[in-house]
Formats: structure tokens, sequence, C-alpha cells
């Protein structure tokens, strides 16, 4: 069965005061999905959702819904829906009122608002609140209540803009199972904004990797995981060990001085790539047995399992393995061909050396000094 | 002896401020004639000031050009403060700040003479025959009212989430129908707070509207002026503690709507203006005014 498409951008670009923020995004979002974009802050997920929502204007490119094209079509007069970052529920009205704001604007009979405002309050669990005033909410409830206003008009899209970046880890955890229900229970298209890549993953139909502006990956979660396109991906995505290597012909692969079987093929002879190892795919063995030996320099309880840097011909390895290991002690390691992914040199190759794990911390570390910066 | 000083010094302001109020309050419920000398408590006075017609010619005058001055200068400050917060340029924007608050800056004389200069010269090319009447004193009111409206209204702009009016929209509101359903539900409170803020403003203010009023509409405190030319008697003193208490009134009401939040908002608001100035003169594009 063709699946209808409901959402097209085709060639979007966008620049704030010269400084290119989007370059030529194009993107198709099917009837029913839940897809979400996925990158680091400032990489333009929001300029996205605000283009499809309609409160910016790509500088060159369309939007399209149901196959029309929608570009210049105000807010008001798009079938989709937004759940803010910040929630921006109205401060003057109470959570009835907020949820019924949507119908009231429609000047729906107040039968069918009483109804339906009710049954959005059963869907988000709020039932018992509607008297209450939103500003005595809790930030968990709050959101509930714009998810429920954003859904109360029967949306054919729902955007959300990272809605649970606000609530703490236990919350998170909770309101994602219940999104994933009230999508069900709707039948809804989600547009998700997140740069958490475990939320992506564990939602999402589809997961758009977005970087600097521009599409990286587009695919469903485990192809993304398994098999990142370029060292961005590889390395936003999971953790992993990112190598050079060189593709000596179809199925082997050189690289850390060894020459390995592996599943890829169609590279040229010769040709210098990228090789991403994911660190619970390496077998730790007894060094007389391993494709190659390294000391082992750090080893760290994880609760399942333990993760073991080992030094290989001077490069760091991440292993993760649920036998405990000496630190200092030599061990061989042991790769099963499935195991590398071999890409194609990228703009990103050489970024990561030893083992990656792109971290959120340093993200929020860099973000504190622009802002400071800023306040100067 | 810092500390007697500090206390000696803060006993001398409190009696430069409030001893005229106290001689004033005193005197208006002398039983004499005499302004100097105070002979018994009776309510005399007050009671001729209510028996004279001109005095309450005068208050009404003063209700009608206040409460008429203060609603169009919250309409219009509102209005104005809600294009300044939606322009998109910073230069414009602090342009037209600095613009809106040099009337505020200005002395009343000032003022009060400038504005009379342009009505008599709007006057001149139009041929009317009168020139000054209520309606160039009540221009004049809004046009002095005007900066502090703009002034309570825009910090309260600023504080709203600007993701709000676009909810709305996004909800189905056209941005018309987003203003009169969101934004202005929002700074509704400040807006209060502007109008009372006028109406205090405009209620009494003596120096413009003296310049600006002509013969033919006398306000309360011009009344006030015109009865001291005459002779001083204690009905001066008992009228003025009417306005006084009036006033006194309206501020403390004023202070109720006016939340500390707004007050603190308003505060960053000038010493931003005055930074923006200040970095604009130093870059050598701000002549000393
Ligand atoms: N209104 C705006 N004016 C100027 N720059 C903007 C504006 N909105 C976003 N940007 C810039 O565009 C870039 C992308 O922003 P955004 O789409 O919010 O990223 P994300 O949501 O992925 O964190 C950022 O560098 C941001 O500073
Ligand atoms: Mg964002």
């Amino acid at each position: 069965m063709e699946k209808h498409k409901i959402i097209e951008l085709k060639g979007i670009c966008k620049s704030y005061g010269g400084e290119k923020v989007l370059s030529d995004i194009s993107l198709d979002i099917y009837d029913n999905e839940f897809v979400t974009m996925l990158g680091p802050s400032g990489c333009g997920k929001t300029t996205t959702l605000r283009i499809i929502a309609g409160f910016e204007h790509p500088d060159k490119g369309s939007v399209y819904f149901d196959g029309k094209d929608i570009t210049a079509l105000p807010p008001y007069q798009r079938h989709v829906n937004t759940v803010f970052q910040k929630y921006a529920l109205f401060p003057h009205l109470n959570v009835y009122e907020n949820i019924a704001f949507g119908l009231r604007v429609a000047k729906r009979p107040e039968e069918e608002i009483r109804e339906q405002v009710k049954e959005m309050l059963r869907l988000v669990n709020l039932s018992s609140f509607e008297k209450r005033h939103v500003t005595t909410l809790s930030g968990g409830q709050q959101q509930r209540v714009a998810i429920a206003r954003a859904l109360i008009n029967k949306p054919r899209v729902l955007l959300l803009d990272e809605p649970l970046g606000a609530l703490d880890l236990k919350l998170r955890k909770d309101m994602q199972q219940e999104l994933k229900n009230i999508r069900k229970q709707t039948g809804i298209t989600f547009i998700y904004v997140t740069h958490d890549q475990e939320e992506a993953l564990s939602l999402s139909d589809r997961v758009i990797v977005m970087n600097a502006g521009e599409i990286q990956q587009v695919g469903a979660p485990i192809d993304i995981y398994n098999e990142p396109v370029n060292a961005y991906v590889a390395d936003f995505i999971g953790e992993s060990n990112i190598l050079d290597g060189v593709m000596l012909e179809d199925y082997k692969v050189r690289l850390a001085g060894h020459t390995f079987d592996c599943v890829d093929k169609g590279f040229e002879a010769n040709e210098p790539v990228d090789v991403v190892i994911r660190p619970e795919d390496v077998d730790v063995v007894a060094p007389e047995k391993g494709m190659l030996t390294g000391l082992v320099t750090q080893v760290t309880f994880m609760g399942v399992h333990y993760e073991i840097i080992v030094e290989i011909d001077h490069f760091k390895w991440m292993i993760q393995t649920t036998d405990y290991v000496a630190p200092d002690s030599r061990i061989g390691i042991y790769i099963e061909p499935d195991a590398f992914h071999v890409m194609k040199k990228s703009e990103y190759s050489d970024l990561f050396g030893d083992y990656s794990s792109y971290s959120f911390e340093h993200e929020l570390l860099s973000e504190n000094v622009d802002e400071e910066a800023l306040e100067e | 002896m810092k500390k007697v000083f500090s206390k000696v010094y803060l006993g001398l302001i409190f009696l430069f401020l409030y001893a005229p109020l106290i001689v004033m309050v005193l005197i208006s419920f002398n039983s004499g004639d005499s302004t100097t000398q105070i002979e018994g408590f009776s309510l005399k006075w007050y009671r001729e000031i209510f028996r004279d017609h001109g005095t309450l010619q005068a208050f009404r005058n003063t209700l009608v050009l206040s409460v008429l001055a203060a609603v169009l200068a919250t309409v219009i400050g509102t209005l104005a403060a809600v294009g300044i917060h939606k322009m998109r340029s910073k230069r414009l924007r602090s342009a037209v700040m600095t613009v809106t608050n040099i009337p505020m800056m200005n002395p009343d004389i000032v003022t009060g003479i400038s504005l009379m200069l342009l009505f008599v010269f709007a006057a001149r090319m139009l041929n009317l025959e009168t020139t000054l009447s209520f309606y160039t004193l009540l221009i004049a009111h809004i046009t002095f009212c005007l900066p502090y409206v703009i002034l309570n209204v825009l910090p309260k702009l600023r504080q709203m989430d600007k993701n709000l009016p676009e909810a709305a929209q996004d909800l189905g509101c056209t941005p018309l129908q987003s203003f009169f359903k969101v934004e202005l539900p929002f700074i509704m409170p400040s807006v209060w707070t502007a109008m009372i803020m006028a109406f205090t403003l405009s209620f009494d203010d003596f120096v413009i509207s003296n310049f600006t009023s002509g013969s033919s509409y006398e306000t309360l405190t011009i009344h006030i002026y015109s009865m001291i030319k005459k002779s001083v008697k204690p009905n001066i003193y008992s009228l003025s503690t009417i306005v006084f208490f009036a006033v006194l009134v309206l501020l403390i009401v004023y202070n109720f709507t006016d939340s500390a939040d707004d007050r603190r908002e308003r505060a960053i608001e000038r010493a931003n203006l005055r930074r923006e100035r200040r970095l604009r003169k130093e870059r050598g594009e701000l002549v000393e005014e």
C-alpha cells in the first residue's frame, strides 16, 4: 500500500541576518507516523518546525500539505497544531478554557465544546483539574494541558518542540509512554523535535538526524543506529569507536594495522574510509586469541555491563562487556565481520579522535559560555 | 555622632516635606478668617466650598477632562506600546522611545508653552476664531500622559512569552483576534495602572492646563490659582486639602495595582535607555542635547 504523503518540504532555505540556518531541507512526512527531528541545539530544528507551522517564511523552497502548496498560508489557516517548548499556556484562562480555546475561536456550540474538552482531559489524565488555574500546575501537568489544547482542533499533524525538555528524568519516561499512547489513540501524525538521541530512538517510527541546518540521515531508528551514513551520525547516535581505515577490496578492510573481513563492498580499491564499531559489538578474549591486543586503561561498572577503555595502537577503544576485566591487564579483542560499519570519508571525518560519545554536557557548557558572552 | 546627624537630617527633610501640608490641613479647619491664626475647629470653609458654584463647576470640569484624557491616553498609549513592541529594528525602537520620553523629561512650563504656541499656530493656519478651548486642553493632557502610559504598558508586553500570540494563531485566531483574546488580557493589569496614573497626572496638573485652556474652561487647579489672586482665605486651604487627599488615594490605588515585578521591569527599561544613549554618545552618534 502506498503511504499517503501529508507534509512535504522542498528545498527549504532560511537565513537570519546573513547567517544560514537551514540550507536546502527536503523532507517527506507520511500520514500516521511518528517522526523525530534529532540534532544538537542550534541546528535548526525549531526553525524547521516553525516553517511547517507558518510562523516563519522560508527564503527559498516550499511547504506542501496534502499535495497543496501552503507556503504562503498564515498559521491560522493550516491544519497543524503546535505544542510549544515552554508550553505557552494562556495565563488568564483556567485549564478548561485553555483547552477549549481552539473550539471557541471556531465558534462551536457550547455542548460540543464541553464534550470535547472532557474527552481531551481524559486523554491526558487531567479530568479533575478543569477548574484549576494553569499557573498553579506542575511542569508535567502544564505539558499535558498544552498537548490537549493542541489536539482539540483535531489537526492532521501535531508539532512538538522538545516537549519534555523541562521535565525531570522520571517524568520524562512516563510522558514518553503517554505520548506514544496518545498518538496511537488519535492516529495523528507527530513531528517531534528533540536533542536527546535515546528519546528519538525509543519513540519514533522514523528519525531525521540534523546538523548545522542540513539533514544528515533519515531512517528507522534501528537503521540509523546500525548503518550510520557518516561519522557525525555514528557519533551522535549512541557510542562508537570511529577509526580511519582503508578498504583494500570488497569485504576486506584494513585498520589498526590488521586486515579484517567485513560485509561491506562497493568501494574503490584502497579507498580511505571511516569505520565505526559499536562498543557492544567488540568481544573480549584472551590475548593470544585476539585479532588485536591492547592494554586496559580504565574500567567502569555501569550496572548491566562494564565499560572498559583499551588502548590499541595509540587509539583508545571503548568496549562494553559483561565480564570483569582487571585494569592494566592485556586483553585481546574479537570482532565479527558484520560489526564493521564502513562509511565514505565526509566532512566529519577525523573530528572524532579515540572513542566518542556525544556529550550533552559539553553542549550545555558551551551554550552557557555563549550566553555569558552575550550578556556582556 | 554620625547616627545623630543622619537622624537630624532625616527629621529636617520630613519637616520641609510635610510641614506645609500639615499647616494646610490644619488651617482648612479654622473657624476664623485668618490663615495665620487658628481660632477653633469648624467645617465652615468646606461647607462654603460645596456651596460655591464656581468651585463645583471647576470640579466637574476637571473630572470630565481627566476621565476623557485618561481613557484616550490609555487607548492611544497602549496601541503605541504594542506597535513599539512589534518593531523589529532595535535602532528605530530606541529612537521612538527617546522621542516618547522627551515630554516626560521636559519641565511642564516648556511643554505648556510649546503646546500653546502650536495651538495658536494651528488655529491661524485653519482660520479658527477661538484658539484655546476644552479641546486644546484635552489634547495637551493626552500628550503629557502618553509617555507614562507607554512606559507602563511596554514592560508588561516584554514579559509576555512571545509564543503566546503564536499559540493563539496556531489555534485559529487571526492576528487581531489574538490581540483581543490573548495579548490584551495579559497586559490588562498594567493598562489599568496606566489609566490611574494618567488620571492622576491630568487631575493635578496646573502649569500645562494654565497655558492651554483659554478662559472658557476652568479646571480645579486653575480655579484655586484664581482664588489666590482675589483673596487668601482658608477656603483655598480646604479645597487644596480635598485635592491633596484625592490624589493621595489615587496614588495608593496605583501602588496596589502596580506590582513590584512591573516596577522592576520599568526600572530596567529606563536603565537600558540611559545606557543606550550613553553608548551612542560615546560613539559620537549623538551630540549632547
Ligand atoms: N528569530 C531569529 N533571529 C535570529 N536568529 C535566529 C532566530 N531564530 C533562530 N535563530 C538562529 O538559528 C539557529 C537555529 O535555531 P533553532 O532552529 O532554534 O535551533 P534548534 O531548535 O535546533 O536548537 C540558531 O543559531 C539560532 O540562533
Ligand atoms: Mg529549539
